[in-house]
């Protein structure tokens, strides 16, 4: 790849990153795939995800993977990002929570009570500091 | 149905908990039916924040306004002013001048203490997709440093973003590089060192399965700087996730032109290749790493000659710990002013720390350097659970030292953390509170530096173990006191005589608890007595006869069957058959039943 393909292809990757569309086509959940998490249970809340995802046929939702958010005594970690909804990063994310998720928060746009957790650390990298 | 306009998140942790938050969440409720925003307002109680030294605490999303110390009387301002007319309670919210001073980044405006550089991307991007890195300008520093930068600005801008070595020593990173840099040479390599092996400490295994392609990026700069065409990752085979995930960065990074032939048309190529450790923990030592990669058996050798000039394979070598390495793409990307504004005088940037053992919220926290003590166990932490006593923390593993109550408001650097008799390490925090036993703690971790010694020379091989002899009597009750002196004369030998790094600080857990706690060495000494009650052979279960009911509890649950009694009769302990599991004392609800 040369040095432009390489920065317009950053380019359109920027872009993707910070689309919050409204039509409900950009609903993201990211599952926390460390090794902490995966020992925390996370593969089996992604399967759950994957499930429920399933059955309410939900088929706009994209489920990916991240690393460690650092919140190892709330694993598994899942944060939300949705149009109308701020983002939320839940913990202890069993299965259980997982399809709660998306029932109330994706379905409903009403957070899950007693799971909502915050971001440690204001993001750097972002222009402005998102928190 | 219509989506709620806000959110107030009501933290509900158990130090918040204690202070009404449950309160405040009922307030709330009933504030934004009274008031008429039921329907565009969520209250929702959520997971600890980690802020507790501030709570009772809530968050309005998506304005993001942090209030702290609420009181439930405050539950009618903030629906009225914030949540109906869409003003900020300005006396409720977090003072954030004063975190902004800590990390002095001006232009930003937040109010938590963590601080993330090396975690920029952990949590956030999906590791096995290059595209996503970056998103969030990945590989821009490598851009900038093959088309914009000459090899001695790349030295200068680490020079004065003041990096120092993440691996434990501390050493300035620029002078590493400008060392092999400046060494005349056809043949020179790069080499990663994450090979982690304290107990207790995993930031590099996270920061490699979090964002594999930031230790690419700057290794292939380093390459550049130094001359260097080819790169070694030493990573321990215990971490297969974080390996995989770096075989597929490394496959991604070829396929796009950033890593391998001819990089993105400059003319630099640079390659890397994975070794993987068999889980020897000297193998972090980096003579004894580099021997390793080279397939000898991985023993350290004498320095100097120092890698720099004489690495791997008899060549210069630039070897790095993971999290320097995830510092160096910011660095050249935002330069070295911008790095050494965050942090102390002679300690830059930030440092990651395993939070573990006794603390209510272990995890991967960051902060910037001079962070203290206090603010990482009590406001980040969370404190100590089960309103059990803080004790100390053990950093640098088992090279390091304790740091006990007295110095909880140290602020964390390089300098202080010396001297106080412990080292930064590699990043392992573990909290002890009153039920850890001193003596056990720091035989916990000679028996772990006496499993890992090669073997080599004779200071570490035999004072180690003679060390945990004397140790292992002292806690058995068999101790005498000229043990104490007999300790620091071995220590100090091994200090100056050891060949390498893990013989020279191995006795640092053992001096450093005996400066602290030495009153608990002589205790297990002279009176036979463990005073947090953890040594075995030195504690005895009994049964306080004004507090037993005889309810029979603690005889059913004792496995050994050494508790008789009739029922409603006063109980007793054989302390022939007793084998000390402490199942009596959890069992018994009337508190009858002691540690002597």
């Amino acid at each position: 790849m040369t040095l432009e393909e390489l920065r317009k292809l950053r380019e359109e990757q920027k872009k993707s990153l910070s689309r919050r569309s409204t039509d409900n086509k950009d609903i993201q959940i990211i599952v926390g795939m460390g090794t902490c998490g995966i020992a925390a249970g996370a593969k089996e809340t992604l399967d759950a995800f994957m499930e429920e995802l399933d059955e309410q046929d939900l088929s706009s939702v994209k489920v990916t993977q991240t690393g460690c958010m650092g919140l190892c005594y709330v694993e598994p970690t899942v944060e939300v990002i949705m149009p109308d909804m701020p983002d939320v990063i839940y913990g202890k994310v069993d299965p259980e929570i997982a399809r709660k998720i998306i029932r109330k928060h994706v379905l409903n746009k009403t957070m899950v009570n007693d799971h909502v957790f915050d971001r440690p650390a204001a993001d750097i990298v972002e222009e402005g500091g998102k928190q | 149905m219509a989506a709620f306009t806000n959110f107030v998140l009501v933290c509900g942790g158990t130090g918040c908990e204690a202070a009404k938050a449950d309160q405040i969440y009922k307030n709330l409720m009933h504030e934004c039916e009274h008031q008429g925003v039921k329907d565009k307002v969520q209250v929702v109680k959520t997971g600890c924040f980690g802020f507790c030294e501030q709570g009772p605490i809530v968050k309005v999303l998506p304005d993001e306004s942090f209030y702290v110390q609420v009181n439930p009387e405050d539950a009618k301002e903030i629906v009225s002013e914030h949540l109906v007319k869409g003003r900020e309670v300005s006396r409720l919210l977090y003072n954030k001048a004063e975190s902004k001073k800590r990390a002095q980044i001006d232009e930003m405006d937040f109010y938590q203490k963590q601080f993330r550089v090396v975690l920029r991307n952990c949590g956030l991007i999906n590791p096995e997709n290059i595209d996503e890195y970056l998103g969030r300008d990945g590989y821009v520093a490598l851009e900038k440093a093959l088309f914009e930068m000459k090899p001695d600005d790349i030295i200068e801008e680490l020079k004065k973003s003041g990096l120092r070595g993440r691996g434990g020593a501390g050493f300035p990173t620029w002078m590493k590089w400008n060392f092999t840099k400046q060494v005349e040479n056809d043949q020179k390599y790069v080499v990663c060192n994450a090979d982690e092996g304290d107990p207790g400490a995993y930031m590099d295994r996270s920061t490699l399965e979090g964002d594999p392609h930031s230790i690419l990026e700057a290794m292939t700069i380093a390459g550049y700087t130094t001359g260097a065409n080819y790169g070694y990752i030493y990573i321990r085979a215990e971490y297969p996730l974080a390996i995989r995930r770096l075989k597929i960065a490394m496959q991604q990074a070829r396929e796009y032109g950033v890593l391998g032939d001819n990089i993105l048309d400059s003319g630099f190529s640079f390659d890397i290749e994975i070794r993987l450790g068999a889980g020897a923990f000297v193998c972090g030592e980096e003579t004894a790493l580099l021997r390793s990669i080279e397939g000898e058996r991985g023993m350290p050798t004498p320095r100097p000659p120092f890698p720099a000039t004489k690495g791997v394979f008899g060549q210069p070598t630039v070897i790095n710990n993971v999290e320097t390495w995830a510092n160096v793409p910011i660095i050249v990307m935002k330069g070295g002013e911008w790095f050494s504004k965050i942090g102390t005088e002679d300690s830059k940037g930030t440092k990651v720390f395993a939070l573990t053992g006794k603390i209510r919220n272990s995890g991967l926290v960051e902060v910037p350097m001079g962070t203290t003590l206090r603010e990482i166990v009590f406001d980040i932490g969370g404190g100590i659970p089960n309103g059990k006593e803080f004790k100390a923390v053990q950093t640098g593993g088992p090279s390091g030292g304790v740091i006990t109550k007295d110095y909880l408001d140290t602020p964390i650097d390089y300098v202080h953390l010396q001297e106080l008799g412990s080292i930064m390490g590699s990043g392992g925090m573990i909290v002890m509170d009153e039920d850890d036993c001193m003596v056990d703690v720091s035989k916990f971790y000679l028996g772990f530096t006496v499993d890992e010694s090669c073997g080599k020379c004779a200071p570490c091989r035999v004072g180690g173990r003679t060390l945990y002899n004397i140790l292992d009597r002292i806690t058995e009750g068999e101790g005498e006191m000229e043990d104490l002196e007999k300790i620091k004369s071995i220590a100090h030998a091994m200090q100056k005589a050891s060949l390498c790094g893990l013989g020279q600080t191995a006795p640092n857990p053992i001096i450093s608890t005996m400066t602290y706690f030495e009153d608990e060495y002589k205790a297990h000494i002279k009176d036979q007595r463990c005073p947090s009650g953890h040594c075995k052979k030195l504690i005895s279960y009994h049964i306080l006869a004004d507090k037993c009911i005889g309810c029979g509890l603690c005889a059913r649950r004792c496995p050994v069957n050494a508790i008789s009694g009739e029922i409603r009769q006063l109980h007793s302990i054989d302390q022939d058959i007793c084998i000390k599991c402490g199942e009596c004392y959890n069992a018994c609800k009337f508190d009858a039943v002691y540690v002597r």
